[in-house]
């Protein structure tokens, strides 16, 4: 069985809640003295519908303040697949949530109320989507019963978020009409909407196609920690320790490490234990090499004909997550693949509306939850890739030496001169 | 097919990956050990993260006096097995310290006061990252918890104030005196973690399967006679075939009926299972809605 991990974002109103409430109902995935607890919270509060953001808005402040405050994560499974929802509220912190729910999605699922079509939330989160280069993504435009299950109104609130996204760089999108609250489309094909013939949302979210949503072409292998046993059976042992990022390793295969440049071929690759023949992402592994080179945490294998970017200055939209703006000329910490070290930010060229896709060029700075393209300056070199290329050796965080806060997400884009 | 790695395998990969960059970047971790199912879970993570190397750090069990007798001996078979340091924190010596009070009453639960214990015990050893077995499907303040969750140097947790965890980077860096609370299994399920004990065909102490047992109801919970609890005036004895779904101190972890005696029995049980597992078992969170946050807040696992 494999894993899908997926993200929302909405309000309570696009009835988000009642789309997630049903998959994890019809799934038997909530426990019954969870739900009797949520039911008795939303009558308490008067709340219409059961609220299920009551499920996990469990910390003090969200409930005294009646707020989603983070990230809530969800589980569910049916025979097919293992389910994991990284759901993010509508609201407060919008960016920062929806950016560190989408950094591990295989999907974003985008609500829209039949009623309301294509709002400016929506875009926000298609925009996010696009710039986290979330592989997969579902419209759903829920609420159909509202509309009298009509295929016009459908089409019509399709085709202007298809329009929408040709400006943005979504590989995969479908789009499905719901009902959340009668059922239609969700675990089971709608009896009332016979003009549709696509898949409902859970068949949709149990036969997709995830494969190829790791990259399994470039070879990259960044060693978190080297394993050397001090035992007289394992004397001579040496094993590079860390999760494959991208790319196929192979026993026999001639590998590059960087930076010493120097190469040497595969004889062993250990799974925790075990010995195989190949390694592949997100696998965790050791390998070991025919010859004795000097490589350490931070280092990385990659092929002598396919090797990551290797360089200190390097340009990435980064999304701002503190409320101490990010200062041109400041210096931060910066945590790429499993090297650490110092990044100067050398310079914004512009700032994105998320809403509107303008560039503000005159921005000088960037604020919470805003998002840039910035050049940085690292004080070690990199082995980075194209963050849409590569979502693993393209991305990086900024960490503030004073506060130890995480303060940026970066992807890294193609340098412009 | 090809290049497909399972569900199991995918968390496993996640997790052991979490347990290596601790190694990497602190200088004195340690692992809570306590010998129930979720921790033996993350043992034989970390077993595996460092194979053909020992375990590079102790594993530390905070013991309220007040445990179940096989699970002492499960957790002294396994450090043996693994040849790995235990360091035992004592919460009957923090009370002989007078560092805690034991609560009035013939069985009061310690759970409480092994905050204190725990905490004492990281500054004591100076340990900087502390694993534990805790997972996001359990309970409401722990659903919202970082991977490396950052405590200051009282050993508080704040839940408004915690660092964004994005990818597959994390943020352990702290100034001294403060330390980062480690949850590899967080994205793991109570179905996960048993689907990867069968898999892993690894032993688990006695008391998980179904066994006769001296109990009576406090609260709607099972509770199990013993040298630390004692029923009350109206709490009647009786006989019965139960299984602990958690194990904890015994006076405030619950049995539940069960004749479950297979790993294939338990994971049919939890699949079927519609109470969650410490709305079951625990006392501990019947406080109040908040207890766990409550605790958490203070600096308890």
């Amino acid at each position: 069985m494999e894993l899908l991990r997926f993200t929302t974002a909405g309000s309570v109103d696009d009835g988000k809640s009642t789309l997630i409430g049903r998959l994890l109902y019809d799934t038997k995935s909530i426990f019954e003295d969870q739900l009797e607890a949520v039911e008795r919270e939303s009558r308490a509060r008067r709340y219409e519908q059961v609220n299920l953001a009551l499920l996990t808005d469990g910390l003090r402040a969200e409930r005294e303040q009646g707020i989603t405050i983070d990230v809530a994560y969800r589980y569910f499974a049916t025979t097919k697949r293992k389910f994991v929802i990284a759901d993010t509220p509508g609201h407060v912190q919008y960016t920062r949530n929806m950016v560190t729910g989408a950094s591990t999605a295989n999907l974003a699922l985008i609500l829209v109320d039949a009623r309301n079509g294509v709002v400016e939330q929506s875009r926000r989160h298609a925009v996010l989507s696009s710039l986290l280069h979330v592989p997969h993504l579902v419209l759903c435009v829920n609420k159909m019963d509202l509309v009298d299950y009509d295929q016009g109104r459908f089409e019509e609130i399709r085709e202007d978020f298809e329009s929408f996204c040709t400006r943005l760089d979504v590989e995969d999108l479908t789009a499905i009409p719901i009902s959340a609250l009668n059922g239609d489309n969700v675990v089971s094909r709608s009896q009332t909407m016979d003009w549709y013939d696509g898949p409902s949302l859970l068949h949709h979210l149990e036969n997709l196609y995830i494969g190829s949503d790791r990259n399994l072409i470039d070879p990259r292998f960044p060693v978190q920690y080297v394993l050397r046993p001090q035992r007289a059976e394992f004397h001579d042992y040496r094993g590079y320790a860390g999760q494959v990022a991208s790319g196929v390793f192979q026993v026999g295969d001639e590998v590059l490490a960087l930076p010493s440049g120097l190469s040497s071929t595969i004889v062993a690759i250990d799974s925790l234990g075990q010995s195989v023949q190949e390694a592949f992402p997100p696998m965790s592994a050791a390998i070991r090499l025919a010859d004795d080179l000097d490589i350490s945490r931070g280092d990385m294998l990659c092929r002598v004909h396919n090797r990551p970017t290797a360089g200190q200055d390097l340009d990435a939209m980064v999304a701002w997550l503190a409320e101490t703006p990010m200062r041109v000329g400041g210096k931060y910490v910066i945590k790429h693949t499993s090297r650490t070290g110092r990044a100067l930010v050398g310079g914004l060229h512009y700032r994105l509306d998320v809403n509107s896709l303008h560039r503000d060029l005159e921005a000088t700075t960037l604020g919470l939850n805003e998002i840039g393209r910035v050049s940085l300056r690292a004080t070690v070199p990199l082995f980075y890739d194209e963050y849409r290329r590569n979502r693993t050796t393209g991305c990086f965080v900024l960490v503030e030496e004073a506060t130890n806060n995480t303060v940026g997400a970066g992807m890294i884009v193609e340098k412009t001169g | 097919m090809r290049f497909e790695l399972t569900e199991l395998d995918t968390l496993e990969a996640e997790s052991v990956h979490i347990v290596r960059e601790v190694a990497a970047e602190f200088e004195r971790p340690v692992l809570l050990f306590s010998g129930g199912k979720d921790s033996l879970v993350l043992l034989r993570l970390a077993e595996k993260a460092f194979w053909p190397c020992r375990i590079p750090f102790p594993v530390m069990h905070v013991d309220t006096g007040h445990n179940f007798p096989e699970v002492l001996d499960y957790r002294d078979r396994r450090v043996a097995e693994l040849d790995v340091e235990l360091v035992v924190a004592s919460v009957q010596a923090s009370i002989d310290a007078g560092r805690v009070a034991e609560l009035p009453g013939p069985s009061a639960s310690r759970n409480r006061l092994q905050t204190t214990t725990l905490l004492d015990a990281i500054a004591e050893h100076r340990f900087d990252a502390v694993f534990g077995g805790a997972r996001r499907d359990e309970e409401k303040a722990r659903a919202k918890e970082r991977v490396f969750s950052f405590r200051d140097e009282f050993g508080q947790w704040d839940p408004k104030n915690q660092r964004p965890e994005l990818w597959n980077l994390y943020n352990g860096r702290h100034h001294p005196g403060e330390h980062i609370r480690v949850f590899p299994l967080s994205n793991w399920t109570e179905a996960d973690v048993w689907e990867y004990i069968a898999q892993e065909s690894l032993e688990v102490p006695s008391i998980y399967f179904g066994h006769r047992r001296q109990v009576f109801r406090r609260d709607g919970l099972l509770i199990s006679t013993g040298p630390h609890v004692a029923p009350g005036e109206h709490e009647e004895v009786f006989e019965a075939t139960v299984r602990y779904r958690t194990v904890g101190d015994m006076t405030c972890t619950g049995a539940v009926e069960s004749a479950a005696a297979t790993l294939e029995e338990i994971i049919a049980e939890v699949a079927a299972a519609r109470i969650g597992e410490r709305g079951a078992t625990r006392a501990d969170d019947k406080v109040s809605e908040t207890a766990m946050e409550d605790r958490k807040r203070e600096g308890y696992f």
